[in-house]
């Protein structure tokens, strides 16, 4: 594809005479905007399509509840979120007066930073990935954990009780979930042989069923079952959502670290956290339901696959979040101890034994 | 060492589980509330002393806005007390009509306690669906006063007129198409009864609806289930009432311990609760909610047999007919002094409790025989509940802290008053 696109640049600037002198100076940092071209091209449809997420829940619970949900701005409210973001750049970040200023500023930054540099290593489609990295699965267990800082920091240094107990929530409840998430990883690690992402994928496409056409029967979803539930729901938790959203605790704490944002340095969070539910969603179907492979032989692969995928998860976590009521911050720790941690060791020592016996 | 002290988080007024503008002084260790210290008098408005320089008919309006989701029942004890005084009867079709609009007052009320008791614990969706519902019975309200909230449609000796024989019909704008306004009009062909009867046929499948979402829901158990108890000794030394002593398992209804109107003609259960939590009483609204219906159900086979007057013929206590005052001397004075002068009430004092959704709401009255009362005491339910949130929260965590706000049925304007 590199060379495709250098081809096209060639082709314009020939005409005018000046691709010779113009490569001689941009091909010492080519690398460099090339690789800066493709973040962009990740990016923007992502950032676009968290403005379309948030959307998107805004009609699907409106449906649930009974109510159409925005519809003034475009047709079908489609402008929404584009007004939503015009209206959040424009407004004051107001600082409070016994914030730690350096601090307050930083936080939002280390929450959206990781969510975003996270999806360097996903892999889209078959080699459509930024960065190939053999560690990739460990990359993103670095990253998202990283995210967290950026909700501690920011309920410290806003000097403010609310958002002090909103980030003493996070911090426990999102070390707690990273261990049952991370566990249940492993198992995944163990049966696909690999870190790198795009082998977990192209693992799943391999085996009795995708030999005889049903695919989706030799993904990961089937033998690691309890797994691809622990992680779903870990990932859940993990960005703070309904029903573990005891961070922002509504009813509770207003909105947790958050209160005292505003502006961009909010929708910063906002950004981060909608962003970390697409990651989420795209690694479960990355790790369990095959990535972007075809469910049957006779339909092509392709991104569309992953898309779908992670269109239906995403529509889970929205369903969820309009149904059910939220768990008390000590009831989330149970589950996540007592429940998905003894659950994830107790299936890797299952899947290690199989793999034993059977190999 | 550093001396490690408790710290204080002040929960609310401005706090969207503070159900208005409950000001709640919380003293915690970590997230576990050590004292609850609830501050009132943010919606203070002086009723009673208000009530002392208006006539006795310009106050019913004024205990509209008390609880302010329950209008009608605080209208009612007001003129059962006036009444009381007077000694006047209702007639049985006033009463009839009473009865079936507190129980109307009473699905209402409870619709919005659950759910706003379900959002704040969480569960946004209750809110949306249990007003849903509330918009029907709105319309009775609107159908009845012409006021969908505050309806001031009791008076001492009945009410203002009786149930219209039409309901307003919705029109085709640029929000609700034909078809939508067809469905929306389908229940509004007959006259009110009609509809009511129709939305008491609906209502049972809406109720199941909202237990399929909560009751057996395993987050809604734990976060409610041994929250906020309290012993039936405590509820009575308390001086609870209503669905919250009815959940800490004490059989005590006043509308079957000392009937007033024509509860003693009605059939219905009065469900009680068993452990004294936050569950027990959501139970017991639920279930209240279900009795409310069957109540109304016979009212209406009541009101659609015997039709008759509504409100009392003694014309020194309601006006007579606008026909009549046309064209009689007695009656165009009696008119001129009832809208000008007022009522004049007997010398005495009166007390009149009723089983308003939240509790026992009464209403003491004294007259010096004047227009207007000498003196109007008024016991809302929220108050003594309201008093016992230190009782419940200590020990609890702060998001039980908002549970026991949302099951106490707080509703800011009762307890202030």
């Amino acid at each position: 594809m590199e060379a495709g696109i250098l081809q096209i640049f060639q082709s314009f600037w020939s005409r005018f005479g000046l691709w010779e002198p113009l490569w001689a100076i941009v091909e010492p940092v080519w690398p460099l905007i090339w690789a800066l071209l493709r973040i962009i091209v990740i990016l923007v449809p992502l950032l676009l399509g968290v403005a379309y997420l948030t959307w998107l829940e805004r009609k699907v619970i409106g449906y649930i509840q009974v109510r159409i949900g925005p519809n003034r701005v475009g047709p079908l409210g489609l402008l929404q979120p584009i007004a939503d973001g015009l209206k959040l750049f424009f407004k004051e970040v107001l600082v409070p007066g016994g914030a730690n200023k350096a601090l307050f500023f930083t936080a939002p930054v280390l929450a959206i930073a990781p969510a975003l540099a996270a999806w360097a290593v996903v892999p889209f489609f078959d080699g459509g990935v930024l960065a190939d990295v053999n560690a990739g699965l460990f990359y993103v267990l670095a990253m998202t954990s990283m995210g967290i800082y950026g909700i501690i920091i920011a309920g410290w240094a806003s000097n403010s009780k609310y958002p002090f107990l909103g980030a003493m929530r996070a911090s426990a409840q999102m070390v707690s979930y990273e261990i049952a998430m991370g566990l249940a990883l492993v198992t995944v690690l163990m049966v696909s042989n690999s870190l790198n992402f795009s082998d977990i994928v192209r693992a799943q496409g391999r085996g009795w069923f995708a030999e005889h056409g049903a695919g989706f029967l030799s993904w990961n979803w089937i033998p690691l079952l309890p797994m691809f539930v622990v992680y779903f729901i870990s990932g859940v938790a993990e960005t703070n959502r309904a029903p573990f959203d005891v961070v922002e605790g509504e009813s509770e704490i207003i909105a947790g670290h958050m209160v005292e944002y505003s502006g961009m340095a909010f929708a910063m969070f906002f950004l981060a956290e909608y962003s970390n539910m697409i990651l989420v969603a795209t690694l479960t179907s990355i790790l369990f339901l095959g990535g972007w492979l075809s469910p049957v032989s006779f339909l092509p692969d392709g991104f569309h696959w992953l898309a779908l995928k992670v269109f239906f998860f995403l529509l889970i976590y929205l369903w969820i979040r309009a149904t059910f009521p939220r768990y008390r911050y000590d009831q989330i720790m149970r589950l996540g101890w007592k429940v998905f941690v003894p659950l994830t060791l107790v299936w890797i020592v299952v899947v290690g034994t199989c793999m034993v016996i059977f190999n | 060492m550093a001396e490690i002290r408790n710290y204080t988080l002040n929960f609310g007024p401005q706090h969207p589980a503070a159900h208005g503008v409950l000001r709640l002084v919380l003293e915690l260790d970590g997230e576990v509330v050590v004292r609850a210290d609830p501050h009132i008098g943010l919606l203070h408005r002086a009723t009673e002393k208000l009530a002392e320089t208006k006539t006795w008919l310009q106050t019913v309006p004024y205990l509209d806005r008390l609880d302010y989701v329950s209008m009608m029942c605080n209208e009612h004890a007001y003129c059962l007390a006036v009444e009381k005084l007077l000694g006047v009867e209702v007639p049985l079709r006033g009463q009839y009509i009473r009865v079936m609009m507190d129980e109307v007052t009473r699905i209402l009320n409870h619709l919005l306690n659950i759910g706003t008791h379900g959002l704040d614990i969480g569960a946004m969706t209750m809110v949306l669906y249990t007003f849903r519902e509330r918009e029907d019975l709105m319309d009775v309200y609107e159908a009845v006063s012409g006021a969908r909230l505050h309806a001031a449609y009791y008076r001492p000796g009945g009410v203002y007129r009786d149930l219209p024989d039409q309901m307003p019909q919705y029109v085709e704008n640029k929000f609700k198409n034909a078809a939508t306004v067809k469905r929306l009009n389908a229940a509004r062909q007959g006259s009110l009864l009609d509809f009511i009867e129709d939305f008491t046929d609906r209502f049972p499948a809406y109720v199941d609806e909202y237990e399929t979402l909560l009751t057996d829901n395993r987050i809604w158990k734990q976060r409610t289930i041994g929250i906020g108890v309290v012993s039936p000794e405590r509820a009575l030394a308390l001086g609870f009432s209503g669905p919250m002593l009815r959940g800490s398992g004490i059989e005590w209804d006043l509308r079957k311990k000392q009937p007033y109107e024509v509860y003693d003609r009605v059939d219905f259960d009065v469900p009680v609760g068993v452990n004294g939590d936050c569950y027990s009483r959501y139970l017991v609204r639920i279930e209240e909610m279900r009795q409310a219906n069957r109540i109304i159900r016979q009212c209406i086979d009541w009101l659609r047999k015997n039709p008759g007057p509504v409100i009392t013929g003694n014309h020194k206590v309601a006006p007579p007919p606008r026909e009549k005052m046309k064209a009689g001397m007695e009656e165009l004075i009696h008119h001129f002094k009832l809208f000008t002068e007022g009522m004049h009430v007997p010398p005495g004092e009166a007390y009149a409790g009723i089983e308003h959704p939240k509790g026992e709401f009464g209403v003491y009255a004294i007259s010096d025989g004047g227009n207007k009362p000498y003196r109007i005491k008024l016991r809302s339910p929220g108050f003594a509940h309201l008093a016992a949130t230190d009782e419940m929260a200590k020990g609890h965590m702060i998001a039980d802290a908002t549970a026991i706000i949302g099951t106490i049925d707080l509703v800011l304007g009762d307890t202030d008053r």
